[in-house]
């Protein structure tokens, strides 16, 4: 579990005319043109943990070992399958107007059944806008996380019910609250330890500077668990650092590492130690998964305007769910009947999804004026009374109905 | 690269686009930079294509990190420059609040005047387009309350295109609030008139019962309001704020003195909304010329709820309707 070593990143447009910030690089030339969305990476790559790789082949590594049963390996596999079902279920449903948008994971299923298979049942997760993944290894209900996407509720479910609190989609807000949870978890003297996810984007936010530093001084059992999937929306993870994302957390003073995160073995492997790290009380820990947000940003964005197909096509072989097949199917760790078994059952999460969403009720009106306060307060009181007296004198005067005028 | 042409129907977010750019052609200094405001141009579009004719520059795809974006933007401003700062919705301006209020608001009074902030802080606001929270918010009189901003919200997409050159223009830092549910909304645009002065109200329609005032998104609410009014015998006079601060109180005072009655509309909660504030100054202004008490239609003093209650949480026809039936029944 090294920190590396700021490595340089080598990229330079000669044909710039005007000069960037000088990289934090020791040897940084004088003058470059920042880095542009569709220059090379660095040549110098830093490390990247892998267990199994695109192909499918089974590698090892020094610092992270694992041996899982059988079970235990066709067990990720159903997750990532049956989490990508939801998934493409969820965006169809908004094709079909069912939801107002959808935030899709596709491609990040190894990053997320990795992370969230590390997990204890009192560890606590905060997520994204886009942790459908984590959210199914923690048990919440997948119809739960479509509420928010529906526009029937902002969050609308039990964070303490299954330690996985609601989505935030301010970026980078709930790193914050995830290390200040640690930091209670620290005071009470448990041994549990909390995940924050993130994007590469929101390794801007000045939130995310902040968590890590009080993380670090508070020694807070929290592992910061970076998903870079490349893109912040349209723009890539070079308009947010000049330096790999894991390496920042040296500068805080705790271990980065960087994981492949199409590879759900080595995930699983780095998320546990950096888990045991943070339970054994030597703080908190980075993790970057390095992967790719095969969709849209949401349902809302349009990719073409700023990602050529050359660059997924490249991503789409190094598939989480693939080459976790490739291996189970190479070595006879998994049959035809497992393979046609799990196609039906993600069939019957797809129509159980289905089936939930069309009848999810809209909420009734007066649900506006509900839960602003845990104490009540007097202006919603008013408010709510003037409003439902309002809507009372539709019903005396059916001829001067709101339908009639176009609320 | 030619501006639009005369009288072109436009929508509001190309108004707002043309304006950019024939900011960014008439002067070197503008700039425009946010979170995916350069290849995307912008997630409504607004900055499309600018990048492409500016060069990356002057056209800024920034951080992901809104206290950077205003931070850096007064830091440019400072070196002469004249940013236009998108923040992507709403919802997301907060971490740039303290960058705004404690800062930008304050440089040119610290300095006795001896630096100017001629930075533009455009927000797309309001809600009306179904989508998950932190993207429907009315956050104007968070803004307006702090002296040292400027606040401007154009209804339709000539004032879209004027108020943007205008506001660029000054030299005080202005915020821009976009009506996002208007952005599609055409209507023709002249770029070769006179435009009114940015903090200017408009008289958008004449009426002699009730006064109507609103700004933004609310506009359109108003003057259709209006329309079903005429059809019941009534006659509303609306006025078009267009500037939140400072807010022309003459224009609304002389339309009151008038009518005799007013009505405020804002999407904002009408709690210490820049309606409250209208309401006590035309109070004290007119209070002779007044036949009942000022009104508000707004938000409520509750979270913008999620988007399959907020056709009921907005004020629409029926909730402007029934403020005009109570006002004029005193
Ligand atoms: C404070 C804030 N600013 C802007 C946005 C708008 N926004 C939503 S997602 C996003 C990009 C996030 O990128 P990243 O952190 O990499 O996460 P990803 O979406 O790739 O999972 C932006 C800019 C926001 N939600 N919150
Ligand atoms: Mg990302």
């Amino acid at each position: 579990m090294t920190v590396e070593s700021t490595a340089a990143r080598g990229t330079t447009r000669s044909s710039g005319k005007r000069t960037a910030a000088k990289t934090p690089a020791k040897k940084a030339p004088a003058k470059r043109k920042a880095a542009q969305p569709t220059a090379p990476a660095a040549p110098a790559q830093p490390e990247l943990v892998q267990l199994l790789t695109p192909e499918g082949e089974r590698v090892e590594h020094p610092d992270y070992a694992i041996d899982l049963s059988p079970d235990e390996l066709r067990g990720l596999y159903r997750d990532m399958v049956l989490t990508r079902r939801f998934d493409a279920e969820a965006t169809s449903l908004q094709r079909q107007g069912e939801l107002g948008l959808w935030a899709s994971l596709l491609g990040q299923e190894a990053a997320q059944i990795g992370s969230g298979r590390a997990l204890r049942d009192d560890d606590y997760v905060f997520p994204t806008y886009r942790e459908h993944g984590v959210a199914w290894c923690r048990g919440v209900d997948p119809a739960n996380l479509l509420g928010m996407f529906r526009g029937v509720n902002n969050g609308g479910w039990d964070p303490n019910s299954n330690n996985f609190h609601l989505y935030t989609i301010v970026i980078g807000s709930q790193t914050l609250h995830a290390t200040g949870y640690a930091m209670g978890v620290s005071k009470d003297g448990a041994d549990s330890a909390v995940v924050a996810y993130f994007g590469d984007g929101a390794s801007s936010q000045g939130d995310v500077a902040e968590a890590f530093t009080f993380a670090a001084v508070y020694n807070a059992p929290v592992v910061f668990f970076c998903q870079n999937n490349q893109w912040a929306i349209s723009e890539p993870t070079e308009k947010q650092s000049r330096v790999p994302i894991y390496q920042r957390a040296a500068g805080y003073g705790f271990p980065g590492v960087r994981v492949d995160g199409n590879d759900v073995l080595a995930v699983l492997a780095v998320t546990r130690a950096a888990l045991e790290h943070a339970r054994s009380g030597q703080g908190p820990m980075l993790v970057e998964a390095f992967t790719y947000r095969m969709g849209a940003h949401t349902t809302s964005d349009d990719p073409t305007r700023y990602r050529t197909d050359g660059e997924r096509a490249a991503w789409e072989a190094k598939d989480p769910i693939q080459r976790l097949r490739a291996y189970l199917e190479a070595e006879g760790l998994a049959d035809e009947a497992f393979f046609a078994g799990l196609e039906e059952e993600s069939e019957e999460l797809g129509r159980g999804v289905r089936e939930k969403i069309r009848t999810m009720p809209d909420p009734d009106t007066m649900a506006i004026f509900e839960n602003a306060y845990a104490d009540g307060h007097a202006l919603i009181d008013e408010e709510r009374a003037q409003f439902a007296e309002y809507l009372a004198s539709f019903a005396d005067d059916p001829a001067d109905s709101a339908a009639e005028r176009g609320n | 690269m030619a501006a639009a042409k005369s009288s072109g129907q436009l929508p509001i977010a190309k108004a707002i686009n043309e304006s950019l750019r024939s900011a960014l052609e008439a002067d070197p200094k503008v700039l425009v930079m946010g979170e995916d405001v350069g290849k995307l141009g912008g997630v409504f579009r607004v900055t499309d294509g600018l990048q492409k004719d500016f060069g990356e520059d002057r056209v800024i795809d920034t951080p992901l990190a809104e206290s950077g974006i205003i931070g850096t933007a007064i830091g440019l401003a400072l070196r002469g420059y004249r940013p236009v700062a998108e923040i992507q919705f709403d919802g997301f301006v907060f971490p740039a609040y303290d960058q705004i209020v404690t800062q930008l608001a304050k440089m040119h009074a610290r300095a006795l005047g001896k630096v100017r902030l001629p930075v533009v802080i455009r927000i797309p606001y309001g809600g009306g387009i179904g989508a998950v929270e932190h993207h429907s918010e009315s956050p104007e009189a968070l803004f307006a309350h702090v002296a040292g901003l400027k606040c401007v919200s154009p209804s339709n997409a000539s004032d879209a295109y004027w108020m943007m050159r205008q506001a660029i223009e000054s030299d005080d830092p202005v915020i821009f609030f976009e009506p996002k549910r208007r952005y599609w909304d055409k209507a023709a645009v002249d770029t070769s008139a006179i435009p009114a002065p940015l903090h200017r109200a408009r008289v958008a329609r004449e009426g002699g019962d009730l006064t109507l005032a609103a700004y933004g998104p609310m506009v359109k609410t108003c003057l259709e309001a209006a329309a079903a009014a005429e059809e019941e015998g009534r006659s509303l006079e609306v006025v078009d704020l267009r500037s939140i601060s400072p807010i022309d109180f003459d224009t609304v005072q002389r339309s009151v003195e008038k009518t005799g009655r007013l009505v405020i509309v804002h999407e904002a909660p009408v709690f210490l909304g820049a309606g409250a504030e209208i309401a006590a100054r035309i109070t004290e202004r007119s209070f002779y010329h007044l036949e009942a008490p000022v009104l508000r239609v707004g938000g409520f003093h509750a979270p913008y709820p999620p988007a399959r209650l907020e056709e009921e949480y907005l004020p629409g026809l029926d909730r402007v309707l029934d403020a005009v039936d109570r006002a004029l029944a005193y």
